[in-house]
């Protein structure tokens, strides 16, 4: 009774469909992350300056991430944003706006971390042989962040991706979506689809960041030495 | 801007109880994980043979999948396998397999932080076993355990706000509701994001005012 359900993932044009989902999926995490991390860099470079309300600013920006769920700004922006301004945002824009600039809040702090994190002589050589603010961050700090803050880089991809599951509640037809469409197709037919659709999109989210964590606990367990 | 202030008060009452319950959704997940949490680290510490497998497996099954697919498979998906759970539990057994895993890492943490050193000297100075979980162990792991513990607890009592995808009145639930409803879209994620904020931010200040007490606890300071 049970078993006969799994049909449901092989009928018609079910798995491509689901895996269209995933792609939309896929999009918002990737372009978020990227947007995510540039930003995070230049938060993470004045979180480290000596200009005191920018460091003030960005920390405050940081906590309110921190602070308010991310589902909140789901909403905040999809519902209340839109209506202020009078605008329209598509579901999928509003997604990445806010996971791009949550990513960037916490990049942020991760950079600060790492750029914290070197000893102080390697800024000072720099300055000893000359070198100017950018060659500073472009040729000594930056490269040796960069292998410091890639294993937390890597552990907030895998965050990101989670939490894309999200962007149901806004009205994405992201894979969530796609396999509530199913279940309520075959409801009759098949009744226990609901089982092996969510399943299915468990195993599917596993599959994506199981080998992120392992990548990540690799690296971190070879660079700490 | 204008805020329509009798529609604030007339649906005070309402985010009052959403909020009451998400609190209290949020404490059990939290009490839950705990216990999960606990057992998990215990076992990752003795490794007995086929119980610690079957933990690292939950571990990370547990930590690279969202919340709300968990939720939805123990909602609608189980119930097909004749385990019917009600919305509440649902939340709670939800928030305790997300945050059993991470609370497990955090315990685990701490009891490997404890020097080996820390533990031979007690030993040679003569102390009994009793004694070296009491007075060496438990204080430097407790002071290293705490900030991760405070921020999973944070973490989850955010992640409450998921549930009310599995139809429990919670706030997210309420202020969806009440702007499908009235159209009051401004008023009602003002209130949202305020009633979050009486939630996290004692919690968050506390934590960190707590983090500082305990630090004294850490060898060499």
């Amino acid at each position: 009774m049970l078993s006969s359900g799994i049909n449901v993932l092989a009928d018609g044009s079910n798995f491509s469909r689901l895996l269209g989902g995933l792609l939309i999926t896929a999009r918002i995490a990737f372009i978020s992350i990227i947007l995510g991390s540039l930003l995070g860099v230049i938060i993470g470079l004045a979180r480290t300056s000596k200009v005191k309300v920018l460091r003030f600013l960005c920390r405050f920006y940081l906590e309110l991430f921190r602070i308010i769920p991310i589902l909140v700004w789901l909403f905040f922006v999809y519902f209340g944003v839109t209506g202020i301004l009078d605008i329209h945002l598509d579901g999928e824009l509003v997604a990445v706006i806010v996971f791009s600039l949550w990513g960037a809040a916490e990049m942020g702090d991760i950079v600060r971390g790492a750029l914290e994190s070197l000893p102080k002589h390697q800024t000072e050589s720099g300055k000893a042989l000359g070198l100017s603010f950018w060659q500073l961050y472009r040729f000594v700090l930056l490269p040796q962040a960069t292998r410091r803050l890639l294993p937390g880089a890597i552990n907030l991809s895998t965050r990101m991706v989670k939490t894309t599951s999200l962007v149901v509640m806004i009205g994405v037809i992201d894979v969530v979506k796609v396999g509530q469409q199913i279940i309520e197709r075959s409801i009759l037919k098949e009744p226990t689809a609901s089982f092996w659709i969510y399943g299915f999109i468990f195993i599917l989210y596993f599959i994506i960041c199981y080998p992120l964590s392992i990548l990540s606990k690799k690296l971190e367990a070879k660079w700490e030495n | 801007m204008d805020i329509n202030w009798d529609f604030v008060i007339t649906a005070l009452p309402l985010y009052e109880k959403a909020a009451w319950l998400t609190l209290k959704l949020a404490i059990w997940g939290i009490v839950t994980s705990l216990v999960v949490g606990l057992l998990c680290s215990i076992v990752l510490y003795y490794k007995p043979k086929i119980l610690t497998p079957l933990v690292r497996g939950y571990i990370e099954l547990s930590r690279n999948t969202p919340l709300l697919i968990q939720l939805f498979f123990l909602y609608y998906g189980l119930t097909k396998l004749g385990i019917t759970l009600s919305e509440q539990t649902c939340a709670i057994v939800g928030l305790g397999f997300l945050g059993g895993s991470y609370m497990a890492e955090a315990f685990r943490g701490g009891i490997e932080s404890v020097s080996k050193a820390q533990i031979e000297s007690g030993l040679s100075i003569g102390l009994s076993n009793r004694q070296l979980i009491r007075y060496v162990i438990l204080p430097q792991a407790f002071s290293v355990t705490l900030p991760s513990l405070g921020a999973n607890c944070i973490f989850l009592l955010k992640e409450t706000s998921i549930v009310g995808a599995i139809a429990i009145p919670d706030l997210m639930h309420v202020t969806q509701d009440l702007i499908g409803m009235y159209y009051q879209t401004f008023e009602s994620l003002l209130m949202l994001v305020v009633a979050y904020l009486i939630l996290l931010l004692p919690l968050s200040f506390f934590l960190t005012w707590l983090e500082r007490k305990v630090r004294y606890a850490e060898f060499g300071n």
